[in-house]
């Protein structure tokens, strides 16, 4: 079978041991690979009930069958584990160039076991295993990390490590990757911290088999074509970035400012990705296997850094009411090198400047640096002092619901299953307030994207403040997600491309039969094994919701102003679609129809 | 009537990114768009006042017309 190379390495951290085992390939077959198949290696083998940061979790590094190989985007790889912020399954996805190393290198998994006695690093050189001593590494921010190791092991070695944050058990964050991509969000670099295990680095020199090569050139051909004329990945995305979306956001009136506090931002256009390639931008950059490119490179003043994403403009600009893409920059390029999700970060710095604001964060706690919205070099100092748990940072660098719980006010957390929520107010954006809701790994966007059909019109224009067939379009979103995530493309692709031609690529490179029905009912079944797992790790089943803010209060400026979210009406309607109970726990019949029972 | 016609991304290339224009009670979106020799294939997303909107809506004194062309993210 191509694609898959059949083996998996598991690593006891604690015996400082590894073993070769062979992958499962009827467990592939029906999770595909990526999150879907490491979530059920996960979930078969660690009790469901275990603290995130104890040795008893496990941390899983997964490639997908289509990783590593000559298709359109092919270099993703995920972090599976249980989250130490949300108590949910874990799974982070990252670009760059490490995952198809590691798949080069011959392996579709790393299972990491235990907790090392002292730090340690995983060297993968092809057939070549070792557990080294990371000492020397150990308090050193992700670059330095990088730079050592590719002076020690060459330059061609591929570097995945956790920075300060992640070694002192920030519960947001992230593993870096090549420099400057992040599987970032719900802590996954917490576990790694917890485990002492501080890098893996990976060089590989093989080749992933292929079943049907002349097939796959003719649909991968057919593929790039679609996304080299289709308006956002052939142009949009390329030109401008993931930040483009600054501008039509705000003009929706769905961006929020201030901690959620407005729905618009003065300072838009002065954050925007125009002004991005106008001012900034030094050159674009593409992870492995990449025809669209959406990377950035920018400058400002003597810094030149990978970066930053829409999602981080808006948490370091509007979210904290600062209209300096500079600071926004710089406040960038801190997370990635103290090892923090940028989402939760900032949205968590915005948190603590409403505390601030409204006096729960007194004048004498700050340190010297207040925690007023639109301050830059609060942003930029907090960041730091988050990574390194120094001062009030350390009650920061347990993310926003944490922060605010400790002041009393978890309701000016803007999260769900305490994960900070991404930069899109769903009371305008009706659908992407029930994905928000039921999002399994807690407030995210890439969960299932309604921004796209409701916002941007891709692959058709949907009212955005209409309910109609909205939870029906969450779940075929949600399923169709987490079947691309498995599949190890990037989700970027699905602005162009289709069900059927993810199957066709997948049947090209493993020799399978799917069609694009088979391959979305895929993504279904991971969908209700992540929802299983969930009610059995604690997850309540009324957790399926929005923070007050959005739930009790309309939209109070700009152009959607009036409009709420009607969570009311969607959610029981998705329950049904989904077949699961009024409560939202999967039947056994739907359990059963899927092979999870 | 007045209006204000709001640019984004590559329609910027060789235009102003916001300009008044003085049109005649009635006018649509498709005038706007001839005015500022943008074809409707370029035109992706079309807000009125933040609104979805049509291109052969008539447009009213002080609207704000937000133009874009394909743009994606996330």
């Amino acid at each position: 079978m191509g694609g898959y190379t059949g083996k998996i390495i598991r690593v006891d951290l604690t015996n400082k041991s590894f073993k070769i085992e062979a992958l499962d390939l009827n467990l592939a077959k029906q999770y595909i690979g990526g999150r879907g198949l490491a979530e059920r290696y996960y979930i078969n083998e660690v009790d469901a009930k275990i603290d995130a940061l104890s040795p008893e979790n496990k941390l899983i590094f997964v490639t997908g069958p289509l990783s590593g190989t000559p298709t359109p985007t092919g270099g993703r790889y995920m972090v599976v584990t249980k989250s130490p912020l949300t108590g949910t399954i874990a799974c982070s996805n990252s670009g760059g160039r490490w995952g198809a190393e590691l798949k080069l290198a011959g392996y579709d998994m790393i299972i990491i076991e235990g907790k090392a006695e002292a730090p340690v690093y995983i060297n993968i050189n092809d057939d070549e295993i070792s557990i080294k001593d990371a000492s020397h590494l150990w308090g050193k921010v992700t670059s330095e990390v990088t730079k050592e190791l590719n002076a020690e092991l060459g330059d061609k070695v591929k570097v995945a490590t956790i920075g300060p944050a992640g070694e002192k058990l920030s519960k947001i964050a992230a593993v870096m990757n090549d420099i400057d991509r992040a599987a970032g969000r719900s802590g996954v670099g917490a576990v790694m911290g917890s485990k002492n295990l501080k890098a893996i680095t990976v060089r590989g020199t093989g080749k992933v088999a292929i079943s049907n090569p002349e097939k796959l050139k003719e649909v991968v051909s057919s593929c790039n074509k679609k996304i080299r004329e289709n308006g956002v990945t052939g142009q949009g995305l390329p030109t401008y970035g993931t930040a483009v979306l600054v501008n039509i956001i705000n003009e929706n009136g769905v961006f929020p400012a201030n901690n959620w506090q407005q729905s618009t931002f003065d300072g838009a256009e002065a954050t925007s990705g125009e002004t991005l390639a106008e001012k900034y931008l030094v050159k674009r950059t593409g992870c492995y296997g990449c025809p669209i490119a959406c990377g950035r490179h920018c400058k400002v003043d003597d810094l030149e850094a990978g970066g930053p994403e829409y999602e981080t403009i808006w948490g370091f600009g509007a979210d904290c009411g600062v209209s300096d893409l500079g600071a926004v920059i710089k406040a960038n390029y801190w997370c990635n090198e103290m090892g923090l999700d940028t989402i939760s970060a900032a949205t968590t710095i915005a948190a603590a400047m409403e505390l601030y604001q409204k006096g729960y964060i007194k004048q004498e706690d700050v340190d010297g640096v207040p925690l007023e919205f639109g301050n830059a070099d609060a942003v930029l100092e907090w960041t730091k002092r988050m990574g390194t748990r120094q001062g009030l940072g350390d009650k920061l660098a347990e993310g926003s619901y944490r922060l605010c719980e400790g002041y009393g006010v978890p309701e000016f957390s803007m999260s769900v299953k305490k994960q900070e929520l991404p930069a899109y107010d769903p009371r305008g954006i009706q659908g992407q307030g029930l994905a928000y809701a039921t999002s399994n790994r807690g407030g995210c966007h890439v969960r299932a994207y309604l921004i796209s059909p409701e916002i941007l019109g891709l692959p058709e224009k949907l009212d955005r403040f209409s309910l109609e067939g909205k939870a029906t379009w969450v779940k075929i979103f949600q399923d169709f997600t987490a079947a691309i995530d498995s599949s190890g493309l990037c989700l970027f692709t699905s602005f162009a491309m289709g069900a059927q031609d993810y199957a066709d690529i997948y049947n090209a490179v493993c020799g399978t039969e799917l069609t694009g029905d088979t391959f979305i009912e895929a993504g279904e079944r991971i969908w209700n094994m992540e929802k299983v797992y969930n009610l059995e790790s604690g997850i309540k089943p009324e957790e399926d919701t929005l923070p007050s803010r959005i739930l009790n209060e309309a939209i109070g400026d700009g152009p959607s102003k009036g409009s709420s979210v009607r969570l009311d009406v969607l959610l029981p309607e998705y329950y049904e679609v989904r077949g699961w109970d009024t409560r939202g726990i999967p039947s056994e019949d739907k359990l059963v129809s899927l092979g999870i029972k | 009537m007045i209006i204000e016609v709001r640019l984004f991304a590559t329609l910027r290339e060789n235009r102003q990114k916001v300009l008044q224009m003085d049109l005649i009670e009635g006018s649509t979106t498709e005038e706007v768009l001839s005015k500022l020799n943008i074809a409707p294939a370029e035109v992706a997303i079309l807000l009125i006042n933040g609104r979805d909107g049509l291109i052969d809506t008539p447009l009213k004194d002080n609207d704000v017309l937000s133009i874009f062309p394909p743009v994606g993210g996330g």
